[in-house]
């Protein structure tokens, strides 16, 4: 047996989720889980190329955290961003088409998989280069707390979910920006998606303190440590978070500890990571474990987590259908979108 | 000029709210260069904010906030402390717009003190400008004078994109009467400094003044040059660069950045390619050297082009000696 961290059990009760709440969790979750086995899929069979980084087996973070939060908040995202992008609105056609290159992808084909962007869903990227997204959600939390008090605007109180790895943990914008952000009390969550990887670089290798958490205490700010496989614990305290932020009171890093089931990216052969790790985190599938709490709490039926998985595959289905027959971006719109011209 | 500058903030964060300042000492110092003296006492700490020197985080953390709708204004202390902070320029500012398929405008202005100085050795003599130009989606331009750099500053804070701002560590004295009324300057248009038919010069920041004092000794013997300012590093304006060299078809560049892969290397390669029938002879490039700015007076004197090279190079050009 792997000596792995344990995971943190929710000293505070869960939240009792009502139906609606936990058939929307597991929907948003197992579109994440469908959307990436057909990127898998369509990568292979060469629609999409590049580097295309899978959330596989991290969705219980994706959705605890954005679907505990307004339509409204802002979400930033790094080049693992296609299901933050999904829990965020993005519709499923746009985040494919986008991958597929083409016009109508939610950058314009101008993107690709590391690169999701959409102004109307508050999603600030897609950030293709490790930690740099850090200091853009800092920006935009900054926006919000700016509105707010320089601008008098009393509905500003929007609240910004920032993702990134265990590996960004270790940048130096994680460290300037937890500073900053506790600082000025900006709203904002910042999210470390602990997979214990950084493509092959192992966590306890790189980083001095493993529990990120604790590195939140140096700065005056709150840190928690949250089991990331399951989807009412992370949902619980990024509540917490929420609240906190919209008050006023300042940001939260959240550590999730989760794990991705498939390589880093759909290049990587995926040959350090150890059969018995992985069996360890396959265990605990956060889909399949929301599903069982569903059941067991009488909130649905096996045929409704069935007919939600049926609706998801039409959905992700239909966004590749939607994806193949969008046109190409035009070669004369080569030049579009360098400048904005008012 | 450094008084020119912080009227143009002064004036557009009177207009607009959503502008604000951000950097090292821009509050309660005023900057380093003075430029935005008291401010915080009529606007407030938060929009004259004093950052921690984090660049590459309080830069990204300005492109964050343009996004979402505020007008940053990032103050570098010193332009070449803006290398931490290249990433979120280059990355962020410069292709953000375009990988998003046009989702997010980025509103934003990078400014500040740079060039080669007064023996402040060689990290904080840098000419930069060489080094951003190759970014995708970045307006550059060099102010010169006060009433240019009121006027520029002013319009690349209303600009829709992000603008790096070129001050010179060398200029913040000059001192110059500015009009009464509001005005603004065209970003992309370079400025006709003199008007002159045999040889083209084209110069910025800096370096025009030089060019100016080489034309004093070059009027007397008789030449007649025109000047130009490019003001806009990037893009280039080549209608009225290209209406010069059609009157002169000599070009003489005189530039502060390194002769590789600097200004007037694009400069002249983008000539070659436009304009070569109407050249009498190849373009001519004066820049600083292509080594570390040396701390030595003299040693920094060589470095970077003086007067006297400029009036030999116009000399040789307009006798057709090249
Ligand atoms: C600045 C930068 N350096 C290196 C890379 C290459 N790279 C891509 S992902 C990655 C590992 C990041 O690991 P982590 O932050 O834990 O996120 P995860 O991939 O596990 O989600 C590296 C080194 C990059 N994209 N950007
Ligand atoms: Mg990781």
């Amino acid at each position: 047996m792997v000596q792995e961290r344990s995971l943190p059990s929710l000293s505070i009760p869960q939240t009792t989720i009502t139906r609606e709440q936990g058939l929307m969790l597991y929907e948003d979750m197992v579109l994440g889980r469908i959307f990436e086995d057909k990127c898998a899929e369509m990568y292979y069979r060469g629609r999409m190329f590049g580097f295309v980084h899978l959330y596989t087996g991290q969705e219980a973070v994706s959705t605890g955290v954005i679907k505990a939060m307004r339509p409204d908040d802002y979400v930033c995202s790094t080049y693992r961003d296609h299901v933050h992008a999904l829990s965020a609105g993005v519709p499923a056609r746009e985040v494919m088409a986008e991958l597929f290159g083409k016009a109508t992808g939610c950058s314009k084909g101008r993107g690709g998989s590391m690169h999701l962007f959409s102004a109307k869903h508050h999603l600030l990227g897609g950030f293709a280069f490790v930690a740099e997204g850090i200091p853009v959600a800092t920006g935009a939390a900054f926006q919000t707390m700016y509105r707010r008090q320089v601008m008098g605007d009393a509905k500003a109180d929007q609240v910004t979910a920032c993702f990134f790895g265990d590996g960004a943990s270790n940048n130096g914008q994680f460290f300037e920006c937890l500073n900053m952000a506790a600082l000025w009390k900006l709203p904002i969550l910042f999210v470390v998606e602990n997979n214990k990887w950084a493509i092959g670089m192992a966590h306890e290798r790189a980083s001095s303190e493993t529990e990120i958490y604790k590195k939140a205490k140096v700065f005056g700010m709150v840190g928690e440590e949250v089991d990331g496989m399951d989807v009412l614990a992370v949902r619980t305290v990024a509540e917490a978070a929420i609240a906190r932020a919209r008050a006023g009171e300042g940001p939260t890093l959240i550590e999730a500890l989760t794990y991705r089931f498939r390589g880093h990216s759909l290049a990587d052969p995926d040959e350090l990571r150890s059969k018995e790790e992985k069996e360890f985190w396959l265990k605990r599938d956060p889909i399949k474990k929301l599903g069982a709490y569903l059941v067991e709490q009488e909130l649905a039926t096996n045929e409704d987590l069935r007919a939600i998985e049926q609706k998801v595959q039409a959905i992700v289905d239909d966004a590749v259908a939607f994806a193949e027959e969008s046109p190409e971006p035009k070669p004369e719109e080569l030049y579009d979108y360098i400048f904005a011209e008012e | 000029m450094f008084n020119a500058l912080r009227a143009a903030i002064d004036e557009e964060m009177e207009r607009d709210p959503t502008v604000f300042v951000l950097g090292e000492d821009v509050g309660h110092y005023g900057g380093s260069y003075k430029v935005t003296k008291d401010l915080y006492k009529k606007y407030g700490e938060l929009r004259l904010l004093d950052t921690p020197i984090a660049e590459n985080s309080f830069t990204g953390m300005a492109i964050g906030a343009a996004m979402t709708g505020l007008r940053p204004i990032v103050e570098g202390m010193n332009m070449g402390f803006l290398l931490l902070a290249f990433n979120q320029i280059a990355n962020n500012a410069g292709m953000l717009r375009y990988t998003s398929g046009g989702n997010f405008k980025i509103p934003i202005v990078i400014r500040g003190p740079g060039g080669v100085g007064r023996q402040l050795g060689a990290e904080h003599s840098q000419r930069l400008e060489a080094y951003f130009q190759a970014v995708p989606g970045l307006k550059i331009v060099a102010c010169s004078t006060p009433y240019n750099a009121k006027g520029l500053l002013k319009s690349a804070i209303r600009d829709p994109n992000p603008v790096l701002f070129f001050e010179h560590v060398l200029l913040y004295n000059l001192k110059e009467d500015l009009p009464e009324e509001e005005y603004l300057l065209p970003l992309n248009k370079a400025e006709i400094v003199r008007s002159g038919e045999d040889v083209t010069i084209l110069t910025y920041s800096r370096m025009r003044h030089h060019v100016l004092q080489a034309v004093k000794t070059l009027e007397k013997e008789g030449y007649d040059p025109e000047v130009i300012d490019l003001i806009s590093l990037k893009p280039l304006d080549f209608e009225t660069i290209g209406a010069s060299i059609r009157k002169t078809h000599r070009v003489l560049i005189v530039e502060e950045c390194m002769k590789t892969g600097g200004i007037g290397a694009e400069l002249s390669a983008s000539i070659m390619e436009r304009y070569f029938d109407e050249l009498d002879a190849p373009v001519i490039r004066l820049s600083s050297q292509d080594i570390p700015t040396p701390y030595n007076g003299t040693l920094e004197n060589l470095t970077i082009v003086q007067p006297p090279q400029i009036v030999a190079a116009v000399q040789k050009l307009v006798q057709g000696q090249v």
